[in-house]
């Protein structure tokens, strides 16, 4: 991250004016105000949005559809079977789960690092954070097959006087996801409180008040407030710090605890971290673009910001061919038959070309993000993210499918193909994830209102002139990214 | 500009939290506790049976032993249920003609067995054998109650399965002599459950822990 810091420094120190700013030319206090707060506020909703939420509430339905008869009729509509025991289901999970990854380095780590630039993107890569592990946790919790028992999962003082087997790491993912959704849902929450109280100031009519005023928890900005309010959301910052890493990587001890050839692999826990992050990424690239493109927000995600998190992706996508590599190596110098043959049928077996698109998604296609042109386009690199996405759900598909297809047992090799409901299960979470980031747009503040205002030029000379005592309740002085030095 | 809440939006705010937390807290602990009633576990709850049949008479004012009538239980699986034939043993000559025997009589004319309902219907997914537990020192009140008390019969054990790794975790705290596996009144005075249990473990060669509480033990 430094080192793409550095980079960035240097672009633009040829100008002699330090990096590129985080936030465009001529905003004051009132202008970044009313911008962001005009789209949630605006009366009427514009027909974009519309079409767009309305496709993306019948994925929503489709899913749920599924859901209902894969609750009537069990997880026999799916294509698992008895030798590839998982299939989409953790595919999906893992896939989401690793998404997520993004909005909490972006909000927790970069702001611990105080990288100002995240400022515009962690709202709503929060938030993407938040809806993606709503999806990733469908999918364990309807694999179980019998849904309505998913309490079981849990430690609670049950009749049969025993705990869940706390040495499995199925049981270690229960709290990692938990924990996680918990956190996550804190942070992003905390960090709307300001937000939702100048939502609450600006609303006009009765009903907006009250329930951006109930959300607001009684918010009033006095120094007081403040003062706490930076504390705690520094604190959970570090709360959410460790969890960038640990989730992850219970993600990939799943698999490496267990000794299928092709998952147990120490390298698993930090190829997954870098996985996660690197879609996770994508993903914000992914729907960072159109929304900027589409609410005109070029002057708050500016390209500096595109440009950072190509840069971040470059970087975790080469940790990830790390990952490959090593794989491969593995398979040779571990000198183990049934490693040799993994990667062996993983890469000329049935599911060849499979193995063969994830390398050209994950590996070959960001590798133009080596180029100074495409990184600076938007297009391109939306083209790429897309790529990376795919990418990274080839990768899961590789990681179980193939692993489990050539059992120790050849009388047990099978060939797994997903059926309708599997397809209609994972686009369905696909719209599942859009209806809710449509509204998360349509009702909330999709950038940080407060900590923008700390980014334009006023913020600078106020807190450099240490506030006057006429103007008391600024948020910028001492803001969260804002050292007093 | 006006404010939009009451003032006593401060306190009900507050309440709420703490609220929240106690009832959901509440809630949950509840229904742990519902699911330990005999509303769910069927403790306490005698059923209807085809004949009256009372445990009270035949063992506590009769004094007749366990074994005349449940006859298989220190060999095999099931206690076993007594034929109609061992109602007749008797009932051919005492309360021949009362009217509430009239099934069993009925049973006999015609060979049909009488349907008794089942009282500790233990899931289907659990092995459970008699013989084992008995040959072990495991008395017969200690699951089963003073059933020499009983008019009618109940379980007095929750069957749960936290209830049988109670004993499964710690046979020392329940394990009797042989000779007293058929006594209604355990434990008996003078008889040092702390000093004894142990050494009856021994004796009885039961096995560890991990193989009384593994899952394989019970759910075969």
């Amino acid at each position: 991250m430094a080192d793409a810091m550095k980079q960035t420094g240097q672009e633009a120190s040829n100008a002699a004016y330090g990096p590129p700013p985080v936030i465009g030319p001529g905003h004051t206090f009132a202008s970044v105000t009313e911008k962001i707060a005009s789209i949630v506020l605006r009366k009427g909703t514009k027909r974009g949005w519309m079409v767009g939420f309305g496709l993306s509430f019948l994925g929503m339905l489709m899913m749920l559809n599924t859901i209902t008869y894969l609750v009537f009729k069990g997880i026999g509509i799916w294509g698992n079977n008895t030798t590839v025991g998982w299939a989409f289901d953790i595919i999906n999970f893992v896939w989401w789960i690793g998404i997520g990854h993004a909005g909490t380095l972006i909000s927790a780590i970069l702001l611990l690092m105080r990288q100002s630039w995240r400022t515009s993107i962690n709202r709503f890569a929060e938030a993407m954070t938040l809806f993606a592990v709503a999806c990733a946790g469908l999918f364990p919790a309807l694999h179980t097959g019998r849904p309505w028992l998913d309490y079981w999962l849990f430690p609670y003082p049950n009749t049969m006087g025993m705990w869940p087997n706390f040495r499995s790491p199925l049981m270690w993912d229960v709290f990692a996801v938990s924990t996680y959704a918990t956190v996550s849902a804190l942070f992003w929450f905390i960090g709307l409180i300001p937000d939702l109280a100048t939502l609450r100031d600006r609303a006009t009519s009765k009903i907006r008040k009250v329930i951006y005023g109930m959300l607001a928890l009684g918010w009033r900005g006095s120094t007081r407030h403040w003062s706490r309010y930076e504390t705690a959301y520094l604190l959970l910052a570090g709360l959410s710090t460790p969890l960038v890493l640990s989730v992850h990587t219970i993600v990939s001890f799943d698999f490496s605890i267990g000794i299928i050839p092709g998952w147990h692999a120490t390298i698993f826990p930090p190829y997954f971290v870098a996985g996660a992050i690197y879609a996770g990424f994508a993903m914000v690239l992914t729907l960072g673009i159109p929304i900027r493109k589409y609410y005109g927000l070029d002057d708050f995600i500016t390209n500096r910001h595109l440009r950072n998190m190509a840069k971040v992706m470059l970087a975790t996508g080469l940790i990830v061919g790390y990952g490959y590599a090593m794989e491969a190596f593995f398979a040779w110098y571990s000198a183990n038959t049934y490693e040799a043959y993994m990667y062996k049928n993983r890469t000329t077996g049935p599911y060849w070309y499979i193995y063969w698109l994830l390398i050209l998604c994950n590996i070959a296609v960001p590798q133009l993000l080596w180029i100074k042109k495409y990184r600076e386009s938007t297009v391109m690199l939306f083209v790429i993210s897309m790529f990376i996405n795919v990418g990274m759900w080839l990768e899961r598909f590789v990681i179980i499918v193939t692993s489990l297809h050539r059992d120790f047992l050849p009388s047990a090799w099978t060939m797994y193909t997903p059926t309708v409901f599997d397809f209609t299960m994972f686009f369905g979470t696909i719209g599942f994830f859009l209806t809710l980031m449509f509204l998360f747009i349509r009702i909330l503040p999709m950038i940080s209102i407060y900590e923008m205002r700390t980014m334009v030029p006023e913020a600078k000379l106020k807190s450099e002139a240490h506030a006057s005592p006429d103007k008391p309740a600024m948020p910028p002085a001492g803001g969260p990214q804002e050292s007093p030095a | 500009m006006p404010q939009i809440f009451h003032r006593s939006t401060n306190t009900l705010s507050r309440v709420s939290i703490v609220s929240v937390l106690v009832i959901v807290g509440g809630v949950i602990g509840i229904l742990t506790q519902i699911n330990r009633t005999p509303y769910i576990s069927q403790a306490y709850m005698a059923k209807q049976q085809p004949v009256q049949f009372s445990h009270k008479h035949h063992v506590g004012d009769d004094g007749i032993d366990c074994r005349y009538c449940h006859q298989t239980v220190e060999t095999q699986a099931s206690a076993g249920i007594p034929s109609t034939k061992t109602c007749m043993n008797c009932h051919s000559q005492l309360f021949a003609t009362s009217p509430y025997l009239e099934p069993i009589r009925e049973s006999w004319r015609t060979g049909k067995p009488l349907l008794w309902t089942r009282v500790h219907d233990l899931p289907d997914f659990v092995y459970f054998n008699h013989s084992i537990h008995v040959s072990k020192g495991v008395g017969c009140s200690t699951c089963h109650g003073r059933i020499d008390l009983m008019p009618q019969t109940w379980q007095v054990q929750s069957l749960q399965m936290e209830w049988c790794l109670e004993c499964h975790r710690a046979p020392e705290k329940f394990v009797r002599p042989k000779d007293k596996i058929f006594e209604m009144e355990w434990p008996a005075s003078g008889f040092d459950q702390a000093v004894e249990g142990p050494k009856l473990v021994k004796e009885y060669k039961i096995q560890n822990q991990n193989v009384m509480t593994s899952c394989s033990t019970c759910h075969r």
